[in-house]
C-alpha cells in the first residue's frame, strides 16, 4: 500500500490533472459518434422543444390543454373516446382523455413543460446545495464536517418518499411545482454532497492546493479556484444521472396525487388519472407512460455515456 | 468491537429520536387541528375541548412529544382508556390502535419485500456475473442495454402494463389480492407474482450493472493475475478468488434496499391494492390520519437505520480488510 501513494491518490480523485481531455468539447465529439447517444439526444431535444414552445405547438395542433371536446367522447358509454386507439384522429393527434375529451397531445406537450422545469430546477438546487455543503464539510473538517455529516445521515435515514408525500399533502396548496422542487432537493442533496465531501478531502491535501495556500490564497479562493474546477467531472456525472431520477420522482409524486394537481397537466398526473380507465382505454395510459419512460431512458443512457467518456478520459 | 456496536446503537437512538421529533413537529404543526378532525361533522366546541384534553393537545408541545415517546416505551392513558406498551396512539379515522394496524399489515409488506428480493438477487447477480465473464460479447451488450431500459421504467407504468397484458387481455393471472398462504398456496403465489416482478425489475437491473462492474474490477486486480499466473482455471479463479471481494459491496446495498422495502413498497402496494404498510401510508396520508402517518414514517425510518447498522456489521464480517484498518 505504501509503495505507490501518488498512484492511489490519482485513482481516488480521478485525474484532476486531465484538463483538456475531459473538456466539454471532447465529451460532445464522443457522444456525436455514438448512435444510441445521438438517438437519445434527438428525443430529448424534441421533448425540450415541446416544452419550450408548448403554446405555439398547441396553436398548430388546434386544441389547448384545458379545452373540453365533448364531441370526441361517447357519453352514452360513460365517456369512452370515439374511434379506435383512444380517439386518435387528424383532429386529436394522440387521442383524447376519456370523459371530458381534453386533447392528449396538448396535455403531453404542456406536461413536458412541468416535468422538465421541475427536474431541472431540482437538479440545479441539489447541485448547489450538494456542492457547497459537501465542499464545506470536506474542506473545513472538524465540527463543520460533523454537523453537515450528521444532517446528511439524518436525511438519508428518512423514508424520503413517505415523507415527501406527507409533507406535500399537509402543506397548504400553494405553488405546487415550487414545493415539489424544494421537497425533492431537500432529500436529494446528501447523495451528491457525500461524494463531493470525500473528493474535497483528498484534493485539499494535494500539493497544488498547498502551493496556492503558501502563496497566500484565501480559503474562499482555495475552494472556488483550486478545488471546485477539479470536481467538475464528478458534478457533471452525478447531475446528469440525477435528472432522470427527479423526473421519475416528480411523476411518481404526481401519480400518487400529491404532486402537480389537475387541471395542470403533468405526465405522472396523467398516468394517475388513466388508472381507472386502463382496461377500456389503454392508449390514455400508454401515451404518457411511453413519454415518461423514453425521457427517463434517454437521460439515463446519456448520463451513462457521459460517465464512460469521462472515466475513459481519466484513465488515459 | 463491542464498543463499536454500542457506539453505533447510540447513533441509531439519536437519529430515531430526531426523526421522531421532526415528524412530530411537521405533522402536528402543519396539519389541520386533530381535535376537529376526530370530532367530525356533528361537532360542538365543548366536544372539541374535551378531545383536546384527552389527547393532551392543550399542553406545551414538548410535553406532548414527551408523552408520545413515553407511550411508545411504557404505554400511556388517554382519559380513562389505557394504551399499553408500544403505544402509537389511535387512528383518527377508525379509532383502531395504530400498533394493531401496523402488525396486521406488516406480513403483507414482508411477503412483498422478501419475494422481490429473492427475484432481484438471483436475476441481478447472475445476469451481472455472466455479463462480466462474457464481457464485450453480444450477450453482455444486450444484457446491459436491457438493464438500462429496466432501470428507466417507472414501476407504476410497468405495473399497469403488466396488469393490462396479463390480467385484462391474456387473463393468465388473477388480480393481486394478497390471500393467506395456508388457504390457497397456488393463488397466493399467482397473486404475488406481479408485485414481486414489478418491484424486482428495477433493482435487478441495478444489481446486474453493479455486479458486472465489480466483477470486472476485481478480475483486473493483482491477486487475480497472480492466481492466473499460477495456472489456475478461469472458473476456479472466479469462484474462489474473485467472487467474494466482488460481491461484498452488493451485500451493503442489498441490506439498505431491503430495509427500505420493509417499511412498505408504497407505489407497488398502492397500484396493486395490496394491504401492506405502504398502502397504509398512502391511505392515511390521503385521509390526513396523523397518528398513522407518524407511525408509518417511524417504522420505515427504524428499518432503514437498523438496516444500516446490520449492513456495517455484516460488512466487517465479510471483508477482513475493513477489520484490519478499523482495529
Amino acid at each position: 500500500m505504501s509503495t505507490t501513494p501518488t498512484l492511489l491518490e490519482v485513482e481516488e480523485v480521478g485525474a484532476p490533472t486531465s484538463g483538456p481531455p475531459t473538456s466539454t468539447q471532447r465529451i460532445l465529439t464522443r457522444l456525436v459518434h455514438d448512435k444510441a447517444a445521438v438517438l437519445c439526444l434527438a428525443f430529448l431535444l424534441i421533448v425540450v422543444l415541446m416544452a419550450a414552445f408548448a403554446p405555439l405547438i398547441t396553436k398548430l395542433s388546434g386544441w389547448g390543454p384545458y379545452e373540453f371536446d365533448s364531441s370526441a367522447v361517447n357519453s352514452a358509454l360513460g365517456g369512452v373516446p370515439h374511434g379506435s386507439l383512444g380517439g386518435i384522429s387528424g383532429e386529436h393527434w394522440f387521442g383524447v382523455e376519456p370523459q371530458n375529451g381534453r386533447d392528449l397531445f396538448a396535455r403531453i406537450v404542456y406536461g413536458a413543460r412541468v416535468s422538465i422545469t421541475i427536474a431541472l430546477s431540482a437538479t440545479v438546487l441539489t447541485g448547489i446545495l450538494g456542492v457547497v455543503l459537501g465542499m464545506l464539510a470536506g474542506f473545513y473538517r472538524g465540527w463543520v464536517d460533523q454537523l453537515i455529516s450528521r444532517v446528511m445521515d439524518f436525511l438519508m435515514a428518512f423514508p424520503a418518499l413517505i415523507f415527501m408525500i406527507a409533507i406535500l399533502s399537509s402543506l397548504p396548496a400553494g405553488n405546487r411545482p415550487v414545493l415539489l422542487v424544494l421537497v425533492i432537493s431537500a432529500f436529494g442533496w446528501p447523495y451528491l454532497a457525500r461524494v463531493i465531501r470525500g473528493q474535497t478531502m483528498t484534493l485539499a491535501n494535494r500539493e497544488f492546493v498547498e502551493a496556492a495556500r503558501a502563496s497566500g490564497a484565501k480559503d474562499l479562493a482555495l475552494v472556488f479556484r483550486e478545488i471546485l474546477p477539479n470536481l467538475r467531472s464528478s458534478i457533471i456525472v452525478m447531475s446528469t444521472l440525477a435528472v432522470p431520477g427527479y423526473i421519475g420522482t416528480e411523476a411518481g409524486l404526481s401519480f400518487l396525487g400529491v404532486g402537480v394537481t389537475p387541471p395542470t397537466a403533468s405526465w405522472g398526473q396523467m398516468i394517475s388519472s388513466s388508472v381507472s380507465w386502463y382496461s377500456v382505454d389503454p392508449m390514455f395510459f400508454a401515451i404518457p407512460g411511453a413519454f415518461l419512460f423514453l425521457t427517463v431512458l434517454s437521460l439515463t443512457v446519456l448520463g451513462d455515456k457521459i460517465r464512460s467518456v469521462i472515466d475513459a478520459g481519466e484513465a488515459a | 468491537m463491542t464498543r463499536y456496536v454500542i457506539g453505533r446503537l447510540g447513533g441509531v437512538v439519536v437519529i430515531l429520536l430526531a426523526v421522531c421529533l421532526f415528524t412530530y413537529l411537521i405533522f402536528f404543526k402543519l396539519s389541520p387541528d386533530p381535535a376537529v378532525m376526530i370530532c367530525g361533522k356533528t361537532c360542538t366546541p365543548e366536544r372539541i375541548d374535551s378531545i383536546r384534553t384527552v389527547l393532551g393537545l392543550n399542553q406545551p408541545l414538548l410535553t406532548q412529544f414527551w408523552e408520545f415517546l413515553q407511550g411508545i416505551f411504557a404505554g400511556r392513558d388517554y382519559g380513562t382508556a389505557h394504551c399499553s406498551a408500544p403505544c402509537l396512539g389511535y387512528s383518527f379515522q377508525t379509532n383502531e390502535s395504530v400498533w394493531t394496524m401496523l402488525t396486521a399489515r406488516l406480513p403483507v409488506s414482508i411477503t412483498v419485500a422478501v419475494g422481490a428480493a429473492v427475484l432481484w438477487l438471483l436475476a441481478g447477480v447472475a445476469g451481472g456475473l455472466i455479463s462480466a465473464v462474457k464481457q464485450g460479447t453480444w450477450w453482455d451488450r444486450s444484457a446491459m442495454a436491457l438493464a438500462l431500459t429496466g432501470v428507466s421504467v417507472p414501476n407504476y407504468v410497468l405495473a399497469l402494463v403488466l396488469q393490462y397484458v396479463l390480467v385484462v387481455k391474456l387473463q393468465v393471472l388473477p388480480f393481486p389480492s394478497a390471500p393467506a398462504f395456508a388457504d390457497n398456496p397456488g393463488l397466493w403465489f399467482e397473486s404475488y407474482l406481479m408485485p414481486w416482478t414489478v418491484l424486482a425489475i428495477g433493482y435487478a437491473c441495478l444489481y446486474a450493472r453493479l455486479t458486472r462492474a465489480n466483477v470486472i474490477d476485481t478480475l483486473a486486480e493483482n491477486f487475480v493475475r497472480t492466481a492466473r499466473a499460477k495456472g489456475l482455471q478461469r472458473s476456479l479463479i472466479l469462484r474462489r478468488h474473485a467472487l467474494r471481494p466482488a460481491l461484498t459491496p452488493i451485500t451493503t446495498i442489498f441490506g439498505m434496499d431491503f430495509a427500505g422495502l420493509l417499511g412498505g413498497a408504497l407505489i407497488t402496494e398502492t397500484v396493486f391494492g395490496l394491504n401492506g404498510i405502504g398502502k397504509l401510508a398512502a391511505d392515511s396520508i390521503a385521509k390526513n390520519d396523523q397518528p398513522v402517518i407518524m407511525a408509518v414514517t417511524l417504522l420505515a425510518a427504524f428499518f432503514v437505520v437498523i438496516g444500516n447498522v446490520v449492513v456495517d456489521l455484516v460488512y466487517t464480517a465479510l471483508d477482513p480488510r475493513v477489520r484490519v484498518t478499523s482495529a
